[in-house]
């Protein structure tokens, strides 16, 4: 409804008259909707998956040691705060994610707009990478155990292994979205190559770099289990694999669910810095 | 006498695959004196933009030389400002930030005053402080015009600079170059295929014909200055329209091949 939309959009606009008998055309594609309707929709959905989890352990559709119900994941969790341990197995959790994130962007991220802007350094890398980028991580920890032991350096070796080589690629393919014209611009504007690199070619592709940090921290979080697969004490993906041991389900779901979270919490924090470094991104007119 | 700009017998190819190279440019030469106007006027793909490209020293000639100030031009600079027909403006940069991005050689201090300075000569003062995506489409190309007034460069290079904008608003921009040009007699290079543009600006108007692209005739456009809206009517300025459009044509058709076409009798 053409009407509803833009008002919602632009409370500063009146009202055009009602037509009288008009037809409504509902979920047209791409059409709008309120910001109110989004929410509400999100809200329902998760309601109804919650309901359709309960009803399932309650009326023992499900054997609940395959699905134990919403009750009993609640109680794992509560159980797993009491004594601290969710802290401290969070805490080394997010330290190795973090680590594992940061030194793999801080060699992907210079590496990959390298590549992205001179062809004969993407010539150098691009293959090697591309090549690594389709072996599993998983199958590299008998290589990383034989190198580092079972210390956190190896933890943050397999978290990077898992990141930097797809981080590198996206980097570099965010650098080559900038447009010539740019360049040719600076260029006109009398900067020297540097400087076109650095004020231009970076700054311009920046909100891209901060998105695909965004995505590689997503990744980061999907193979914390896998780093912690071997010779951890601590941390969630060690919690849910010792669950996995005692057949305690609800304990495994309260850690996949609390993983989530967490990586929502991260994601939405970049998100935040994204439309706060880059309020130029945001639609005009 | 010194030229300010001499383009002197330049030839251009691309390399291509598989094929003999694409000569794009015979043998052009062309002159411009300080303070004038003057037009690259041609259909598309006479290598207009090329040329200009050369100049502008984004492009390497193939043989003959460019001349700036009687020095060979060598690579792009800050003595030819450039205006392009894509929207240029750097989106993370408000207004004023993309004009004292021209700034590099005033001191820190003085730069947003002056940049500030260039915005109110095309009228774009209060959006001193909105970006890029939030102008349309001609406030962006004024935008693009303080940035390249700001190098105070030796001469102004356009490249199709109005093509991207409606009927109405290129009006209204040529209008506000003609002023910025009779205040501050700038030199400027023009590159268009809109006769009607080309005539009411320039001081000559260099007609390129096509495939490969060379200069088919320099025209004079007498038409005394300040230039008003109006002469767009006069009998000498309708003469002269029919005049070059008469070439432009010519060439049209030689370029894109459909003589045969039309002269199976098309209309």
């Amino acid at each position: 409804m053409i009407v509803a939309t833009f008002q919602a959009e632009n409370p500063s606009v009146g009202a055009a008259p009602q037509a009288r008998g008009q037809r409504r055309r509902k979920a047209g594609i791409f059409s709008p909707i309120p910001r109110k309707h989004y929410a509400l929709t999100a809200g329902i959905a998760l309601v109804v998956l919650l309901a359709v989890w309960w009803a399932a352990s309650a009326f023992k559709l499900v054997n609940p040691l395959f699905l134990p119900g919403p009750g009993e994941v609640w109680k794992s969790f509560r159980l797993w705060t009491s004594d601290n341990t969710l802290w401290l197995d969070t805490r080394d959790s997010v330290t190795r994610i973090m680590l594992g994130f940061l030194v793999s962007s801080l060699v992907a991220v210079p590496v990959g707009i390298l590549m992205g802007t001179y062809k004969r350094t993407e010539a150098a890398i691009e293959p090697i990478v591309g090549f690594i980028r389709y072996m599993p991580a998983v199958a590299f920890i008998p290589l990383t155990l034989i190198w580092f032991g079972t210390t956190e350096t190896q933890k943050i070796v397999i978290l990077f292994i898992g990141v930097f080589f797809q981080e590198v690629l996206l980097v570099m393919d965010n650098v080559k979205t900038v447009p010539k014209q740019f360049v040719e611009m600076a260029y006109t504007l009398g900067l020297r190559q540097p400087a076109v690199l650095w004020r231009v070619v970076v700054r311009y592709s920046l909100p891209g770099i901060v998105d695909t940090l965004r995505i590689c921290m997503g990744w980061a979080w999907t193979y914390l289990v896998v780093a912690e697969l071997v010779g951890a004490q601590t941390g969630l993906g060690f919690r849910i694999q010792t669950a996995q041991r005692y057949l305690d389900t609800p304990l495994i779901l309260a850690g996949i669910i609390w993983i989530g979270i967490l990586g929502l919490a991260f994601d939405y924090g970049f998100k935040l810095i994204y439309v706060k470094a880059f309020p130029y991104m945001k639609r005009g007119r | 006498m010194s030229d300010l700009l001499a383009i002197d017998q330049v030839w251009k190819s691309f390399p291509r695959r598989k094929a003999e190279d694409l000569l794009v440019l015979k043998d052009v030469s062309l002159t411009l004196a300080e303070g004038e106007f003057v037009s690259l006027l041609g259909a598309s793909g006479c290598g207009k933009s090329t040329l200009l490209r050369i100049v502008a020293g984004l492009e390497q000639e193939t043989a003959g030389e460019i001349r700036l100030d009687g020095a060979q031009v060598v690579g792009p600079g800050r003595d030819r400002g450039m205006v392009f027909q894509q929207y240029t403006l750097f989106p993370w940069l408000t207004a004023q930030g993309n004009v004292e991005f021209a700034l590099d050689d005033v001191p820190r201090g003085q730069r947003a005053e002056i940049a500030r300075e260039y915005l109110n000569v095309v009228g774009l003062l209060k959006f001193a402080d909105n970006f890029p995506n939030e102008l349309s489409g001609g406030m962006q190309q004024r935008v693009a015009i303080a940035r390249a007034l700001a190098l105070r460069p030796r001469i102004l290079l356009m490249d199709e600079p109005f093509g991207a904008l409606d009927a109405q608003t290129r009006g209204l921009m040529q209008e506000l170059l003609l002023s910025i040009w009779e205040r501050d007699r700038l030199s400027v290079l023009f590159v268009t295929h809109d006769v009607e543009e080309a005539l009411i600006l320039s001081d000559r108007v260099c007609v390129l014909g096509a495939s490969p692209g060379h200069v088919r005739e320099i025209v004079d456009v007498p038409i005394p200055r300040p230039r008003v809206y109006e002469l767009r009517d006069s009998a000498e300025f309708v003469k002269l329209k029919q005049h070059v459009h008469g070439l432009i044509h010519d060439e049209a058709v030689k370029a894109t091949g459909l003589a045969g076409v039309l002269a199976r009798g098309g209309y």
